[in-house]
């Protein structure tokens, strides 16, 4: 597919070229205009707010074994799950594929030398930090009202929610910027050659994140910014008693927190059409369709965000029409689906870690994809809103989906960017004790659920304490995975055997030059001839 | 998905050393504010919506609460926007010729009516205040106050940006060839002029 | 490159012209009574007005579909937002 291939730059053993990683100190890495430094940045900050979420998860799941007692008061619990929702949301899963894997291989992907706006990617990622200090400085009077911050109690509240809007407000600027980068990289930045049918599928589903990103997150800001405004001088929108509409608010809230989810779903998916292909020897199955889905399932998502409020006392009218609509949003995912697993018929395929996680990835994001049926069906969504069948839906998606889909591209990008190979045999484990874990934990929340267990109680009744060990015992496993897997991480940075310029043999553009790739990403800029999943085509050359 | 422009990354003859040229940088440019502005539509647009849930909600409130605010200065505000649209866009009709004086006066017109637009906004907003008007009041002055302030800190940050063009005008940054940011400035400042077009009627107009 | 449209200066002096006949218009009619048709007139003028800041002060009529597509297309979502609000709304 590329006239020129990558140089010897990719030398087996020590004494090797350290690449973008070489230049150090802190000043090269604060002021950094390398896009992959940035990326890099961006892992490193979600991955410590996802360990982070994860602990206060844990802490929520101890509490949740033993209703009655008092490990810690209700209050605590409220602000936990608060800031497992919000920190979790905000601070890992948005960010953390699309700024993360998006800025390091974007670029790559597409044959160039860095993102559009470098600079504006820079201010990106400190405008992040920013907005994550400003959270940080609102927990003296930590959040109590679940991370969806509904009024009026948000209102009300004395947690210390215009500090906490503002830093929100700041995240989300910080996505816009990314969203915007990305957008104007895409349409202007390909390599010469890289037609828009030949973009490996990864990028296709960042250009349709970032159009989301674009569109959606500034609602969200001035929702936010009406609610600090509220809390400050009074304005009333969503207060009853001034003449507001407190679900104004959660017209605004979920016009964009439902297009989020498909931000946080369409990278990982797009790390999906790259890992099965690559691990099958075969070429994507419907290519264009799979592109195309991107493009529709953000568009699709725009129009469902009602479905998130069928009982807030919306009227009828509306629900009606977001039920309807909320339906067609499974038509494109499930066109993903069958497409990967086409592309897996007849295929010759091997279960490296990337693989494990990219199968364990169709399977469980299905299965949750699946529970939003009975979600977004009135009748059936009136007796399962705010219970654990909720909990355990977005938890298949959003862990099951988003976050194997991250460490898909963890595993399968590890040995670009760090130039090392981690070890298989953690990597299996780890995999296994996350899936065990993740299962035993949110599989039984589906029944909690639909037997009528609520949602963010830190208390109930007690014929459901039994499967609520269960839960709390898988999330031990699940935790188990995870420092398995953090392990591998750590000791593959330092002493993993070093990796060849393509340890996959993959066709895309990344795997054709050095890993770690120099800074200026390609000696010279490669010219694209071919799509890059013409595996039945010719034989790759990587270097084993 | 054909791109209409001829200056897009694909460059014929495989252009090895992989930097932007001008062209690809002056179109990357023009397409980064275009998306911005679109970001600016729907944080705006937010408000708007609120505006219309409202209006329906209560008309009566509108149609007596409007009465407050002055027509003839809200249509000063919207005289004094439109002519320094105008005179930013006679800058950079002016720098696409190479005429580096008439950019710098123009550039200072449009600052100047800029500062004149919120100064007018001022004296509107203390006279609120001053009959016991404020956010907060009720839900028309809780819009009017939000969506003019929000508006004003965007004429405020449009006069900082356009502060620092005028800044490197004035040390010779810019030219016949190059004027990229003067050019993304105005298409900024243009929308800055755009939401007022809108918010100059609804408030002040129609009650 | 694309900039070499910017002929004169006469152009942008006739659209500041007809954005001032426009405004003191919107303002006239604001002070005759046509109940529903205030509204009207006035979004109408203003949406005129606000084509021709972008048609030619913002330079929209020399571009090409792409930016078309990034200047119209926010405002359709604008819409969206708008209608599934008031659907709500309107029906309670």
């Amino acid at each position: 597919m590329t006239e020129n291939t990558a140089d010897g730059k990719a030398l087996s053993g020590n004494g090797r070229s350290r690449g973008y990683l070489e230049e150090k100190g802190f000043r090269s890495w604060a002021l950094t205009l390398d896009h992959k430094r940035i990326g890099a940045l961006y892992l490193y900050t979600t991955l410590f707010f996802f360990l982070l979420g994860g602990i206060f998860a844990l802490l929520m799941r101890i509490k949740l074994m033993y209703p009655g007692q008092q490990i810690f008061s209700d209050q605590t619990y409220n602000v936990l799950f608060t800031l497992h929702g919000s920190v979790m949301i905000f601070l890992f899963i948005i960010p953390a594929i699309p700024s993360g894997m998006g800025n390091f291989f974007i670029p790559l992907l597409i044959g160039a030398r860095d993102v559009a706006f470098p600079r504006i990617n820079l201010a990106s990622y400190w405008i992040f930090v920013a907005g994550i200090i400003v959270i940080m400085g609102s927990l003296l009077r930590p959040m109590d009202t679940g991370w969806t911050f509904y009024t009026p109690y948000s209102a009300k509240t004395a947690a210390n929610v215009t500090l906490l809007s503002f830093g929100i407000f700041l995240i989300g600027m910080s996505s816009i910027l990314t969203g915007l980068n990305f957008i104007v990289t895409i349409h202007k930045l390909r390599a010469p050659g890289m037609t828009w049918h030949r973009l490996p599928l990864f990028i296709w589903g960042m250009y349709a994140t970032s159009i989301i990103q674009v569109v959606a997150t500034p609602v969200v800001g001035i929702t936010f910014l009406l609610l600090a405004m509220e809390r400050l001088f009074g304005v009333g929108f969503f207060d009853p008693a001034k003449g507001g509409d407190p679900l104004l608010f959660q017209h605004f809230f979920w016009f964009y927190s439902h297009p989020v989810v498909y931000v946080m779903i369409l990278p990982a998916m797009g790390i999906i059409s790259e890992v099965i292909p690559v691990f099958s020897r075969k070429p994507i199955f419907g290519y264009k369709a799979i592109a195309y889905s991107s493009l529709a399932i953000a568009f699709i998502g725009f129009f469902v965000w009602g479905h998130h409020m069928f009982v807030s006392g919306m009227s009828k009218t509306a629900s009606i029409i977001f039920s309807f609509l909320t339906f067609f949003v499974a038509v494109p995912t499930a066109v993903k689906v069958f497409n990967w697993i086409a592309t897996m018929y007849k295929g010759s395929i091997t279960f490296e870690s990337p693989m494990l996680y990219a199968l364990t990835f169709i399977f469980l994001f299905t299965f949750g994809g699946l529970t939003g049926m009975f979600l977004g069906a009135l009748a059936t969504n009136i007796h399962l809103h705010d219970t654990y069948f909720i909990v355990a839906h977005f938890h298949y998606t959003m862990v099951g989906g988003t976050v194997v889909g991250f460490l898909a591209g963890l595993h399968y990008w590890f040995p670009k960017m760090t130039g090392r190979m981690l070890s298989e045999k953690m990597a299996r484990w780890g995999w296994l004790l996350t899936f065990i874990g993740f299962n035993v934990t949110f599989l039984v929340q589906f029944y909690l659920g639909y037997k009528g267990m609520p949602r963010r109680w830190a208390e109930y009744p007690p014929q459901y304490q039994s499967l609520n060990i269960v839960s709390t015992v898988g999330s031990w496993i699940m935790a188990g995975g995870i420092l398995i897997m953090v392990s591998n991480f750590i000791h593959g940075f330092f002493r993993g055997d070093p990796a060849p310029s393509n340890p996959w043999k993959g066709l895309t553009l990344e795997w054709q030059t050095a890993s770690p790739p120099p800074t200026e990403n390609f000696e010279t800029i490669p010219v694209v001839t071919d799509w890059p999943y013409a595996y039945a085509k010719r034989k790759t050359t990587g270097d084993g | 998905m054909a791109e209409q422009s001829t200056h897009t990354g694909i460059e014929g003859g495989g252009q090895a050393s992989g930097h932007v040229s001008p062209a690809v940088a002056y179109e990357s440019a023009k397409l980064g504010i275009w998306t911005f502005l679109a970001t600016e539509v729907l944080l705006f647009g937010g408000l708007f919506t609120a505006y219309i849930v409202f209006r329906l909600k209560f008309p009566e409130l509108f149609h007596k609460d409007y009465v407050h605010l002055n027509r003839l200065m809200g249509a000063a505000n919207t005289v004094v926007l439109i002519t320094s649209s105008l005179t930013v866009a006679l800058a950079i009709a002016a720098i696409r010729k190479g005429k580096q004086k008439l950019l710098k006066l123009f550039l200072s017109l449009t600052i100047l009516l800029a500062g004149v637009f919120l100064v007018i906004k001022y004296f509107e907003w203390t006279e609120k205040f001053a009959h016991g008007l404020y956010p907060g009041t009720d839900i028309f002055f809780s819009l009017y106050f939000m969506m003019t302030g929000l508006h004003g800190l965007h004429v405020l940050g449009g006069m900082l940006v356009l502060g620092a063009m005028l800044v490197m005008a004035g040390r010779g940054k810019f030219s016949e060839s190059y004027h990229t940011p003067v050019e993304i400035s105005g298409l900024y400042w243009h929308f800055v002029d755009l939401v007022w077009i809108y918010l100059f009627p609804l408030f002040y107009l129609i009650g | 490159m694309e900039k070499g449209h910017g002929a004169g200066y006469g152009v942008y002096v006739a659209v500041f012209a007809a954005l001032l006949v426009l405004t003191v218009a919107t303002v006239a009619v604001s002070y005759i009574d046509l109940g529903l048709w205030n509204v009207a007139a006035a979004l109408i003028i203003a949406s005129v007005k606000a084509s021709l800041v972008a048609l030619f002060f913002m330079h929209l009529k020399q571009e090409g579909r792409l930016v078309w597509a990034f200047a119209v297309v926010p405002v359709l979502f604008l819409v969206l937002i708008i209608a599934g609000t008031l659907s709500d709304t309107m029906f309670r």
